[in-house]
C-alpha cells in the first residue's frame, strides 16, 4: 500500500479529533447573568404556613433552592444533602429555603414528609420567583451572601464538595 | 427479577453476537461448513434473546414497574397503553434495545434469504452484520443499561415528554430506525466484497432492493418528522435544521446518491471506489447522528441523556471510517474503473453532476451542523448558524438538483444526439417556459417562485412526455388498449418507472416547500370575547376561552369560529396543554387543513379570566402538498421494489378477469 492510499482513512481522523474535543465543552454552559448582582427580592407563602422573604432574610447567607415533587431522580437525590447541611450549619447562621415550582400541593407536601425537611419550603404560585432568578429546570441552587448578592449558581443536583466549599465561602465572607 | 435477568441476557446476546461473528470469519477462513452453520444458529439464537430482553423491558413498562430506572423516567401509572408501549424509544437506553432488536432482525433475514446463495461473500455479511449488534449490545451492558435499577422505588414515574405523547410518535422513530438500520446491509455486503475481493458488481445487485427500502424507510421517517412537527409543535413549521433533523437528513443525502451512482456501475461499470465511499459514508453518518443526539456535545432539543456512550459511539464512528475506507484503499488497486465518461452531455453525467450536488448540499449540511464546535476548537467562541445559513446554500442546491431530475432519466447514455436531446426535451422545456410566463401574467412576480415553478413544471412535463410516448408505443405495438399499455410499462419496467414516479413525488413536495415558505402569511393579534379579525380572505372570530380537565393536562382552548365572505366555514380550537411535572405549557395546534391551503392557529397567549386571548393565525399555502408529494414517492418506491412474483401473479389475475 503506497502513502497516497492510506490519505483515503486517514482523511478522517480530523474529524474523529473534531469530535473528541467536543467532549471537553459543555454546550449547557451559559452563565446565569445574576452571578455577582443583588438578588431578586421575593415574598412567599410557606407550606407551613409562615412566611418567609428576602427582605428578612438579609444580613445572613443563604441557600436557596428551587425543586419539585416530580423532579426525579435529581431533587431526590440532593433532598438529604440539603437537610444535612441544613442541619450542620444553622447554628452558625446559615439560611436555607427551599422553592418548590410547579407542582400539586398533595405531592409536594408527600416529598417534604419524606425527606424531613426542616427548614422554610414554600410553593411559587405563578412562577413568579423562578422566573425572576430565570429558573430554567429543577433543580437550581443559588448561594447568595450577606449583601443579598448571588454568589454562586449550580444547575442539577448538589455534591457534598460542592456545598460545603459554597456555604464556608458564605460564612467566612461579611 | 427483572432486572437480573434482562442484564443477563443482553451479556448472553453480546457472546452470543460476537461469537456468531468469530464463527462466521473462522469456519469462511479454514472452508469448513460446520462453524459456519454454528455461526447462522448464533444469528438465529441472537435474535430471540433480544427480543426476550425487549419484552421483559416491555412488560416492565406495560406493568408500570418502577423500581426499573427506566420505566420510572419515562412512563406514569396513568399514560395509556400505548405511549407505555412508547416508553421503548422514549429515551436512550430503550431506543437502543430497539435498534438493536432491528439490526439482529435485519441479520436474521439476510442470513434466511441468503443461507444457500453467495456462499463466499455471505460469511463476512453476517460477521459485519453481528459485529454492528455486538458493539450495540457492548453500549447496553456497559454504559446504557436499560435494566438498571433505582431505590427508594418512586411512587410514580416521570412520564414520557408530552410532546412524544401523539400517535405519531409510535411511527415516526420506528421509520427512522429501520431506514437507518437498513442502510447496515448494503454496507455489510460492501465490506464483505473488499474483504473477499469479489469487487465486481455483485453486490450492488443483490442489495438494491435492500437499500431501496432501507431509503424509502428514512424518507417515510423524515417526512413523518415534518408532519409531527407541524400539527404538534405549534411554530407553524416543519423543519428547522436542527442538529437532530439534520442527523436524519445527512445519511439520506448520501443515500440517493448512492442509489443513483450504482446505475453507472452497473451500465459502465464505472466509480467503483466511489460507491463503496458512498455507503460507507451513508452508514458513517447513521453512526456520526446517532452519535450527535446520544452525546450531549451539540445543544439540541431532541438531545438524549449524556454519559459515556458518546465516548463508544465516537469509538465506534472511528472504527467504521478507518476500517472501511482502510479496506477501500487496500483494495484500490484492483478497483480500477474501465469505463470512461464519452461525452459531457450524456446520462452518466447527469447523474455524476446530481452526486456532486447531493455530496455538496450533505457537506453543507454537515459544516453547519458542527459550526459551533469547529469556531469553538478554532476562536474559542461559540458560534451557531441558524435557518438562514441552510437555506441560502440548499434552496440554490435543491433547484439544481430539480433541473437534473429532469434531465437524467431521459437524456441517452454515452453520448446524446441532437435529436434525443430535441425530442425529450424540447417540448417539456417550451411548456414549462408557456406556463410560467402565465404564471407572471397572472400576477406571480418573486423570481425565486417563478424559478421554483419552472424547474417544477419541466420535470413534470419530461415525465409525463416520457409516460405518453411510452404508453402510446406500447398500445400501438401490441394493440392493448391505452390505460392497459399504461399498466404493463409500469409493470415490466418497474425500475425505471417506479423512479419516475418517486421523481414526480419529489418535484410534488419541492412546489410544496417552496410555496409554503414564499407565500406564508402570519399574524397575531390579541382579542376580547367576539372580537374579529381579517387574515388574506379569512375572518377569524374569538368566541370564548375554555378549559378542561384531561387524564394527564389541563387544557385550556380558544373558540374559534373562521368564516370566508359570510358562511362558516370551521371551529378552530386552539389551546395550550398545562402538564403538572412540566414548566412550560404545550401548544396545542388547530387548523383548518386542506389541500390549497392550511389556516393553522395558535393560543399565544391569554389573561386567566377569559377577558382577552392572542392568537397566532397562519396561511400556509400549499402545505399539503408537501405530504402527498412524500405519499407519492411510496408509491413510487412500492412500483420499483415489489418482488416480481408477487406482480406477475397479479398480472396474470387481472389478465383472467376480463376474458
Amino acid at each position: 500500500m503506497t502513502w497516497k492510499k492510506l490519505l483515503i482513512p486517514l482523511a478522517s481522523v480530523p474529524l474523529i479529533l473534531l469530535l473528541a474535543y467536543g467532549f471537553r465543552t459543555d454546550p449547557k454552559a451559559i452563565p446565569s447573568p445574576l452571578v455577582q448582582k443583588s438578588a431578586p427580592g421575593f415574598r412567599l407563602k410557606a407550606f407551613d404556613g409562615g412566611e418567609v422573604s428576602l427582605a428578612e432574610l438579609k444580613g445572613k447567607p443563604l441557600v436557596l433552592n428551587f425543586w419539585a415533587s416530580w423532579c426525579y431522580p435529581a431533587c431526590y437525590e440532593e433532598a438529604p444533602l440539603l437537610e444535612a447541611t441544613w442541619r450542620k450549619f444553622k447554628d452558625q447562621g446559615l439560611m436555607m429555603v427551599g422553592v418548590d415550582i410547579q407542582d400539586k400541593e398533595a405531592n409536594a407536601r408527600e416529598f417534604l414528609q419524606r425527606f424531613g425537611f426542616t427548614f422554610p419550603n414554600a410553593p411559587d404560585p405563578g412562577s413568579k420567583v423562578s422566573i425572576d432568578y430565570g429558573v430554567y429546570g429543577v433543580p437550581e441552587t443559588f448561594f447568595i451572601d450577606r449583601q443579598g448578592r448571588v454568589a454562586y449558581k449550580h444547575v442539577g443536583a448538589l455534591t457534598p464538595a460542592l456545598v460545603e466549599a459554597q456555604v464556608q465561602l458564605l460564612l467566612k465572607g461579611k | 427479577m427483572i432486572p437480573t435477568l434482562g442484564h443477563f441476557v443482553l451479556f448472553l446476546a453480546l457472546g452470543m453476537s460476537l461469537y456468531a461473528a468469530g464463527a462466521a470469519v473462522y469456519g469462511a477462513r479454514l472452508g469448513r461448513e460446520d462453524w459456519l452453520a454454528s455461526s447462522r444458529n448464533a444469528v438465529l439464537a441472537n435474535l430471540c434473546l433480544v427480543t426476550l430482553a425487549m419484552f421483559l423491558l416491555e412488560y416492565a413498562l406495560i406493568t408500570s414497574d418502577f423500581s426499573l430506572r427506566y420505566v420510572a423516567n419515562n412512563s406514569t401509572r396513568g399514560s395509556l397503553t400505548r405511549y407505555k408501549i412508547a416508553g421503548l424509544w422514549g429515551s436512550l437506553e430503550g431506543s437502543i434495545l430497539l435498534w438493536v432488536w432491528l439490526q439482529s432482525l435485519f441479520s436474521a433475514l439476510v442470513v434466511a434469504r441468503y443461507s444457500d446463495r453467495h456462499q463466499a461473500v455471505m460469511p463476512y455479511v453476517q460477521a459485519v452484520l453481528q459485529a454492528i449488534c455486538a458493539f450495540f449490545l457492548l453500549v447496553m451492558t456497559f454504559a446504557a443499561n436499560p435494566f438498571a435499577t433505582v431505590f427508594p422505588v418512586p411512587p410514580d414515574g416521570r412520564g414520557l415528554n408530552p410532546l412524544l405523547e401523539v400517535t405519531d410518535m409510535l411511527i415516526h422513530p420506528l421509520l427512522l430506525y429501520l431506514g437507518y438500520v437498513g442502510f447496515s446491509v448494503p454496507f455489510a455486503f460492501a465490506m464483505a466484497a473488499l474483504i473477499t475481493g469479489r469487487l465486481s458488481g455483485e453486490w450492488l445487485k443483490n442489495t438494491r432492493r435492500w437499500t431501496v427500502v432501507a431509503w424509502l424507510f428514512l424518507t417515510g421517517g423524515i417526512f413523518y418528522g415534518g408532519w409531527w412537527s407541524y400539527r404538534t409543535l405549534g411554530w407553524g413549521g416543519y423543519w428547522a435544521w436542527d442538529p437532530v433533523e439534520n442527523a436524519s437528513f445527512m445519511p439520506w443525502l448520501t443515500g440517493t446518491a448512492f442509489i443513483h451512482s450504482v446505475m453507472i456501475q452497473e451500465r459502465k461499470g464505472m466509480l467503483k471506489v466511489w460507491n463503496l465511499v458512498l455507503i460507507t459514508l451513508t452508514f458513517a453518518l447513521v453512526i456520526f447522528g446517532t452519535f450527535l443526539t446520544r452525546s450531549g456535545i451539540l445543544g439540541s432539543v431532541h438531545a438524549f441523556a449524556e454519559g459515556p456512550v458518546g465516548m463508544l459511539f465516537l469509538g465506534f464512528l472511528a472504527l467504521v471510517l478507518l476500517f472501511s475506507l482502510g479496506l477501500v484503499a487496500y483494495r484500490a488497486d484492483r478497483l480500477q474503473g474501465h469505463g470512461e465518461l464519452d461525452s459531457v452531455v450524456s446520462r452518466e453525467s447527469a447523474f455524476l453532476l446530481n452526486n456532486v450536488v447531493l455530496i455538496g448540499i450533505c457537506f453543507t449540511v454537515f459544516l453547519g451542523t458542527i459550526f459551533p464546535l469547529l469556531t469553538e476548537a478554532i476562536r474559542g467562541t461559540k458560534i451557531s448558524v441558524g435557518t438562514p445559513y441552510f437555506n441560502r446554500v440548499s434552496v440554490p442546491l435543491g433547484m439544481a438538483l430539480l433541473l437534473l431530475m429532469g434531465i437524467g432519466p431521459l437524456i441517452a447514455w454515452g453520448r446524446a444526439s441532437l435529436n434525443n436531446l430535441r425530442r425529450n426535451f424540447l417540448k417539456p422545456l417550451v411548456t414549462a417556459a408557456a406556463a410560467t410566463a402565465l404564471l407572471w401574467a397572472l400576477g406571480v412576480r418573486l423570481a425565486e417562485a417563478l424559478l421554483a415553478f419552472f424547474c417544477g413544471l419541466f420535470v413534470v412535463a419530461t415525465i409525463a412526455l416520457e409516460f405518453w410516448t411510452a404508453t402510446r408505443a406500447r398500445a400501438g405495438t401490441t394493440g392493448e388498449g391505452f390505460l392497459q399499455a399504461f399498466a404493463a410499462l409500469l409493470l415490466r419496467t418497474r425500475r425505471r418507472y417506479g423512479g419516475l414516479i418517486v421523481h414526480l413525488g419529489v418535484v410534488i413536495a419541492i412546489i410544496g416547500i417552496a410555496v409554503s415558505s414564499i407565500y406564508k402569511v402570519e399574524h397575531e393579534v390579541t382579542l376580547k370575547p367576539g372580537e374579529r379579525m381579517e387574515i388574506g380572505p379569512y375572518t377569524v372570530q374569538f368566541n370564548d376561552l375554555q378549559a378542561g380537565e384531561r387524564p394527564t393536562h389541563i387544557l385550556v382552548w380558544a373558540n374559534l369560529t373562521v368564516l370566508k365572505g359570510s358562511t362558516p366555514l370551521a371551529e378552530l380550537k386552539p389551546g395550550q396543554r398545562f402538564y403538572p411535572n412540566q414548566q412550560s405549557p404545550f401548544a396545542s395546534v388547530d387548523a383548518r387543513y386542506h389541500w390549497s391551503e392550511d389556516l393553522y392557529t395558535i393560543l399565544s397567549t391569554f389573561e386567566r379570566d377569559g377577558s382577552s386571548a392572542t392568537i397566532k393565525v397562519m396561511i400556509n399555502p400549499m402545505m399539503a402538498w408537501i405530504w402527498i408529494g412524500g405519499g407519492v414517492i411510496l408509491l413510487g418506491v412500492l412500483v420499483a421494489v415489489l418482488p416480481e412474483r408477487r406482480l406477475a401473479m397479479l398480472t396474470a389475475r387481472a389478465k383472467a378477469q376480463p376474458a
